[in-house]
């Protein structure tokens, strides 16, 4: 009775973290497993969402996908939209948080940089598009002032041709999301001890060697993490690119977000589109997993 | 007599009770779907409906609206799992695939047992031989044109061919001015610039982009109305950004003096004047093929109307249509939407009332309505595949026959 007693109270104990876990559990199954199993369910099936009865493909539609040079064109524009987003982002970040943490600027300048500089988080996605849109259409103000300076001899119209407009929505992309890199790279600057500026003072250690043996090495974490972050995010982004240019011109623009929205919502072959969006899935998931592999060696 | 009474009255409040609970006496209540009311001034379509259910006592109406793209994917969704709404607002462009998902009802059997006259209605869209839906309204694309840069570029006679066209928008464009002739909208976002701006210029001359119910994309319409507009493009004449320029866009340059003409939707022309109220305009019909006499096509958009397969009052909505496609209440619809009617008796108010309304039905009246992207299957990912290669010919990447024959291999693909 003694021993039956202890080994309910020992299942009780085992069993009281699940229970207190189970309403996160029970929203993060419905909400987030539920729909990510089903999208992998209707990539394995024929005329998914559209027919009542839908048959088994096996891996058709990866293959259909795999065998579309429109898919391959679409990752390569997503590596090279998403790297160079987080590379400019985190390098504009580093020189305005350096700007906004250094003693040498006027306090009351510093506070009005401080408000500019966060600007481009504050607007939506579309905002962010719209602007852009107007300002870099053929007969608008970017194409205007670059003429009058010289840089340009007639108007180039940065979206709607082949040759700039993937580097046209990259450009908007890094200038709506390098507030992040700035935010949190300026907090982890202010968390610096000066100690360690004094002592490099004294050994009179210059502002780059500064730079590169104390500053970059103390944000480090917050570096790799935010990156982490951004390029998984960056990868995802559909809005922005959408109201830009629509995935066009011809494909230039065409990333994985728009390649499967199309399949989904223009071509309503939902089948090949949960199969394009599996893809993004185990990309995701990939880096996600580096992510908490770092975190966790942390 | 009152012992006698009593039990009467509750026999009758208990069948009353047993009624209203098996629902034999309750109202029919009809969804219906719609993107038409948000675009509609405030708390008109609630009203024709309010004045429904007054003519149809036990039928009640609730109205789901939403915009455009919103709708569109619930009706999708809804044909999936077969939880469509009794009653549709459709696209003609949709039709197709909703009818491949068994989602839309015949409306044959519905107008033969009621006796429902058929000539009476503008237009019947079939699929397979199934009546699916009706136009209620007709937004039909004319072409627009500002009078002023018309008479400043020395253009006094409008054109009326596609050479005249072409000579018009040479004279309109300055491009130091950033003023342009013509303007083409191709953004991929939304294709529809496939259908309103280009395949326009086909269905004007009494032309197909089809032969024998199968994309003929490779035949001379096709081929002839691409070596038109890439003639106008290496003219310079059209607005630069073809490649993603929306129709709000096109809309909004031609406002703003930028665009000498345009093809553009009729239930603009409100939008426009209000814009700018100095803007001097008129309007024309779609220039034709030299020597073409006979009826123009006129391009269109409508909003049409069905009924849903899974529906359980499919008498009751066959009521609320033929209630919609009705003479009066279509005139009054139609005069609310300033669009044309899809009840061929119905004559909106603002045909007298509106000199531009009045022209664009006179257009309307002496041409039919042409749009053979209704009844496609995937209409916006053909208008996609079209779009792609028609802005890689105004790339210089390819020609008018090569760009043909491209989308007609991605088009037969989907057939």
């Amino acid at each position: 009775m003694t021993q039956h007693k202890r080994s309910h109270h020992k299942l009780k104990r085992a069993v009281a973290p699940y229970l207190y876990l189970s309403p996160s559990l029970l929203i993060i199954g419905l909400l987030m497993l539920l729909p990510m199993v089903t999208v992998i369910g209707y990539s394995f099936q024929n005329s998914a969402v559209l027919r009542r009865d839908p048959s088994f493909a096996g891996l058709k539609h990866y293959q259909a996908i795999f065998n579309d040079p429109v898919f391959w064109a679409s990752l390569w524009h997503t590596l090279y939209f998403t790297c160079m987003s987080v590379i400019f982002h985190m390098t504009i970040g580093m020189v305005f948080a350096l700007m906004l943490n250094s003693d040498r600027i006027n306090p009351t300048l510093r506070n009005i940089l401080r408000v500019l500089y966060i600007l481009p988080w504050l607007f939506t996605a579309v905002i962010i598009a719209v602007i852009w849109r107007l300002l870099l259409e053929p007969n608008g103000v970017v194409n205007s002032i670059l003429m009058q300076i010289g840089i340009i001899g007639s108007k180039v119209e940065w979206f709607s041709s082949p040759a700039t407009a993937l580097h046209a929505v990259t450009f908007a992309n890094i200038w709506a999301g390098y507030p992040l890199f700035m935010v949190s790279l300026l907090a982890g600057l202010q968390g610096i001890p000066k100690d360690f500026y004094e002592a490099a003072d004294i050994d009179g250690a210059k502002a780059y060697q500064k730079l590169i043996f104390i500053t970059i090495p103390q944000l480090m974490p917050i570096i790799i993490s935010i990156s982490l972050l951004d390029f998984i995010w960056t990868m995802q982004v559909f809005p922005l690119i959408w109201i830009t240019t629509g995935g066009g011109p011809i494909y230039s623009t065409e990333v994985l977000s728009t390649y499967t929205y199309k399949l989904a919502f223009s071509s309503y072959n939902l089948s090949q589109a949960s199969a394009s969006a599996v893809v993004i899935l185990l990309i995701s998931l990939g880096l996600t997993l580096f992510y908490i592999r770092y975190q966790k060696a942390r | 007599m009152t012992f006698r009474i009593k039990p009467a009255m509750l026999k009758i409040a208990a069948a009353a009770w047993l009624l209203g609970a098996t629902g034999a006496m309750a109202d029919t209540t009809l969804e219906f779907t719609q993107w038409w009311e948000p675009e509609l001034p405030a708390g008109s379509l609630r009203a024709i409906m309010d004045d429904f259910e007054a003519a149809n006592p036990g039928i009640k109406v609730t109205l789901v609206s939403g915009p455009y793209a919103t709708t569109r994917d619930q009706i999708s969704v809804g044909a999936a799992t077969g939880t469509l709404s009794d009653v549709v607002g459709l696209d003609g462009a949709w039709v197709n695939n909703l009818n491949a998902q068994n989602a839309l009802a015949d409306m044959n059997p519905m107008m033969d047992a009621g006796g429902f006259d058929k000539s009476q209605v503008a237009d019947i869209i079939k699929v397979d031989g199934k009546a699916v839906m009706f136009p209620v309204a007709s937004f039909v694309y004319p072409v627009f044109v500002n009078l002023d840069l018309a008479a400043q570029a020395g253009v006094t006679k409008l054109p009326s061919t596609r050479a005249e066209f072409l000579e018009a928008a040479k004279k309109m464009t300055k491009a130091d001015k950033n003023q342009y002739g013509w303007v083409l909208p191709l953004s991929l976002q939304t294709p529809s610039g496939v259908q309103n701006d280009m395949m326009s210029w086909v269905w004007a001359s009494g032309q197909s982009m089809m032969a024998n119910g199968k994309p003929d994309l490779e035949g001379r319409p096709v081929v002839d109305m691409l070596t038109f507009v890439k003639s106008l493009n290496d003219a310079g004449t059209i607005s630069p950004g073809i490649a993603t320029k929306t129709e709000q866009e096109k809309v909004e340059e031609f406002v703003n003096d930028r665009v000498g003409m345009m093809i553009d939707s009729l239930a603009h022309v409100n939008l426009i004047r209000k814009r700018n109220p100095k803007l001097n305009f008129d309007l024309i019909p779609v220039p034709v093929v030299e020597n073409y006499t006979g009826k123009r096509g006129l391009p269109y958009a409508s909003w049409g109307i069905g009924i849903s397969a899974a529906s359980k009052h499919q008498e009751e909505a066959w009521k609320l249509v033929q209630y919609v496609m009705s003479e009066k209440v279509n005139a009054k619809l139609v005069s609310l939407a300033n669009a044309f009617p899809g009840n061929v008796n119905a004559k909106p108010d603002f045909v007298t009332s509106d000199k531009a309304f009045g022209k664009a039905f006179e257009i309307f009246k002496t041409g039919y309505l042409a749009n053979e992207f209704t009844g496609l299957p995937v209409a916006e990912d053909l208008m996609t595949q079209f779009d792609v290669q028609a802005q890689k010919m105004l790339a210089g990447e390819q020609s008018p026959e090569q760009a043909a024959a491209a989308a007609q291999k991605g088009w037969m693909a989907k057939f």
